[in-house]
């Protein structure tokens, strides 16, 4: 049991600030989301960027390639990015 | 006859190719293995009637969310001859993967990039020879919304049809689950045949984002545009409304009176005041409904109402709806009837019916009409417009009372995630045809229903015979005086009790019947009011009014929404006993202090 630990951490989307970029690394959502959110171009190793959040603690919007998307913290606390 | 079926993902301008394709001519239908209607239209191509099949617009076939399994089972039990799958060429990248998947199930296919001319604004080249190649696929680049691109695309599809029906592999779903081989294929066409630019352009979208999203701004700016929608829809509709009634009543009296003579006084009686008196009524919603239904289709294609959505979706999830929920609430106020089918956006069966269970709170510009002659009747001209405004504050307050006492009944298990569209001006004719498709449905079920309510309240108001009009003799009166125990406590008399009675079935009907109640109209009818109430049964009256159901087309809806008979019964029940219990609170406290 000593697999190396990856040397960036990772963070969930939800912890992006306006104007961040992160790489995907996770999406630990139930089986159906996760589907969704596949379709919707969440794959690990694409890039994703925050565009804003609404006023308290409302929802983000996120651009992933040519599509945005809005998601609830609630959702975004479930999938990984890894800061570059 | 030949079937062809529209596949794509939302956001693809699929239904707009429909809708071209088509003419506007298309009907809802029902299909094997599928429980939804799906729009259906015919076509001439090359000599042969062909029709062709809307399906929903879905993200992937492996998906489980309704529109999803729709597809699957209309697909199965349902091989089309030819499937036209839709793709939006600015997100091609993510959009193959829907393709690919479709081209697993060996149907027969020809697909088309649309929104040509959005993806090169955004500096996207596809070629579409290249890629045709690499799918073994006829593909075709075009643009819905300007109409360009058509006539190869439909050539292709004359020419596809020609190919015999493949059969349909019996284990769908099995095949289905290869995503690992699709992704590779994905990158290997992308690689292949499509150039994206590292980054987009900074398009006008995020500028106007950066103004309408603003943290501080956006929601000023929501309500602005709200308000500026209702003003609209009443400025324009009004007139329209009252045209319509000028007209349908100049006609009862040139033609359908004079035709109608030679019939029985009964019958006659019937036939005007019921069956005509019903259809007018009918149609003088036409004109607030396709107003309505423009402006609704103008902020939706825009791609505005997802920017509502995300503004508000904070404060609507603390009561179990979603951003999507308040947007139905505002344009509740105009008409609740096509706010309730605006639901239809939903997906999540609980989000939508805690909706529809909301919004016939919203005070609608029929109940505005009753508020309007009574508060001028009985309170001074600086009282009215308050008394007008708390029960919009009432209205607002027994909705969000509603979703707060039933969201555990309605659990919302929909996550909330929303694709945001770049903002697009929609054609004049896709507004027209969304309204005209929207009208036609509303008419065909709801005016069943209206005329058949309204032939029941004039033979309440006339029979028997022996009786004068809406007497306490006629059996709208004997109902009236079995009811007026339960509407004592609340301060509403006998008259008004009737009055409650019709206004069940149109709001517009109240004060119209207070008038053949009273035997008076206009200011004569204002007096009389004013003389035999004080403001405290008044209001009662308003907030019975306001609360208790907004009309039977409204009911109607809910029925044929929701598919739900329990569900509708439970809505009638809720408002009828929260109508109840406001107006008994109301009434008794203010007597009991003495007011």
């Amino acid at each position: 049991m000593s697999a190396k630990e990856t040397v960036v951490p990772t963070m969930p989307l939800s912890a992006l600030h306006p104007g961040d970029q992160a790489i995907l690394a996770g999406i630990h959502t139930d089986p159906a989301l996760h589907q969704r959110l596949l379709a919707l171009g969440f794959r690990s190793g694409k890039v994703v960027q925050v565009i804003r959040r609404a006023s308290f603690g409302g929802p983000l919007q996120v651009r992933i390639g040519a599509t945005d998307i809005l998601l609830r913290i609630t959702e975004a606390e479930q999938i990984t990015v890894q800061q570059q | 006859m030949k079937r062809i079926a529209l596949l794509g993902m939302p956001n693809t301008g699929k239904s707009t190719l429909f809708n071209r394709i088509t003419g506007g001519a298309a009907r809802v239908g029902n299909w094997p293995g599928v429980t939804v209607e799906l729009l259906s239209g015919k076509i001439l191509l090359s000599g042969d009637m062909v029709e062709i099949i809307d399906l929903p617009g879905i993200y992937d076939l492996h998906g489980f969310s309704e529109d999803e399994q729709v597809v699957r089972h209309f697909l199965h039990d349902n091989v089309p001859d030819l499937a036209i799958v839709v793709l939006n060429a600015t997100q091609i990248e993510r959009q193959l993967s829907l393709l690919l998947q479709l081209k697993q199930l060996e149907l027969n296919m020809v697909v088309l990039l649309n929104m040509a001319d959005e993806a090169k604004k955004f500096g996207i080249t596809i070629d579409a020879e290249k890629m045709a190649e690499s799918l073994d696929l006829p593909i075709f680049l075009l643009s819905a919304k300007y109409g360009t691109g058509y006539a190869p695309a439909l050539e292709a599809v004359t020419r596809a049809l020609c190919y015999p029906t493949p059969g349909m592999a019996e284990h769908l779903r099995a095949q289905l689950e290869q995503d690992e081989h699709i992704e590779s294929e994905m990158t290997r066409i992308l690689r292949h045949a499509v150039q994206t630019p590292a980054r987009l352009s900074d398009s006008r979208t995020d500028r106007i984002d950066r103004l309408l999203l603003h943290p501080w701004l956006g929601l000023p700016i929501f309500f602005g545009i709200m308000y500026l929608l209702f003003q609209g829809i009443f400025l324009l509709g009004q007139p329209l409304q009252g045209g319509v009634n000028e007209a349908l009543g100049w006609l009862r009296e040139a033609a359908v009176e004079p035709l109608l003579a030679p019939l029985p006084d009964l019958l006659r009686g019937l036939l005007l005041d019921g069956v005509y008196n019903g259809i007018a009524t009918v149609a003088a919603f036409v004109p607030i409904i396709v107003l309505f239904f423009l402006f609704m289709a103008t902020v939706e294609d825009t791609g505005y109402l997802s920017r509502a959505a995300f503004l508000m979706d904070v404060l609507m999830a603390r009561m179990g709806l979603d951003g999507r929920s308040f947007v139905m609430l505002l344009m509740g106020f105009g008409c609740n009837v096509p706010a309730l089918m605006g639901t239809r956006v939903m997906r999540s069966p609980g989000l939508r019916l805690l909706s529809m269970l909301v919004i016939p709170f919203s005070l609608c510009s029929a109940r505005l009409q009753v508020f309007v002659f009574v508060s001028a009747a009985l309170f001074s001209p600086q009282a009215a417009p308050l008394a007008l405004f708390s029960l919009y504050l009432v209205s607002f307050a027994a909705a969000i009372l509603t979703a707060l006492l039933f969201k555990g009944r309605f659990p919302n298990n929909e996550p909330f995630v929303l694709e945001l569209p770049p903002y697009r001006f929609p054609t004049a004719r896709q507004m027209w045809l969304r309204g005209w498709h929207e009208v036609t449905h509303f008419l065909t079920r709801a005016s069943k229903f209206i005329v058949a309510g309204v032939v029941l309240v004039w033979l309440l108001t006339h029979l028997p015979t022996s009786a004068a009009p809406a007497s306490a003799d006629s059996l709208a009166g004997i109902i009236g005086g079995w009811l007026h125990p339960l509407f004592a406590p609340l301060g509403i008399n006998e008259q008004l009790t009737i009055a409650l009675i019709f206004g069940f079935v149109a709001k517009e009907i109240v004060i119209g019947s207070l008038a053949v109640i009273y035997g008076l109209s206009g200011d004569a009818l204002s007096a009389a009011l004013g003389q035999q109430l004080d403001w405290v049964q008044a209001y009662s009256f308003m907030l019975f009014t306001l609360i208790y159901t907004p009309c039977l087309s409204a009911l109607a809806t809910l029925r044929s929404e929701s598919r739900r008979a329990g569900f509708t019964l439970l809505t009638l029940g809720w408002s009828l006993a929260l109508a109840w219990l406001v107006s008994f609170t109301f009434y008794q406290g203010a007597r009991a202090l003495g007011i």
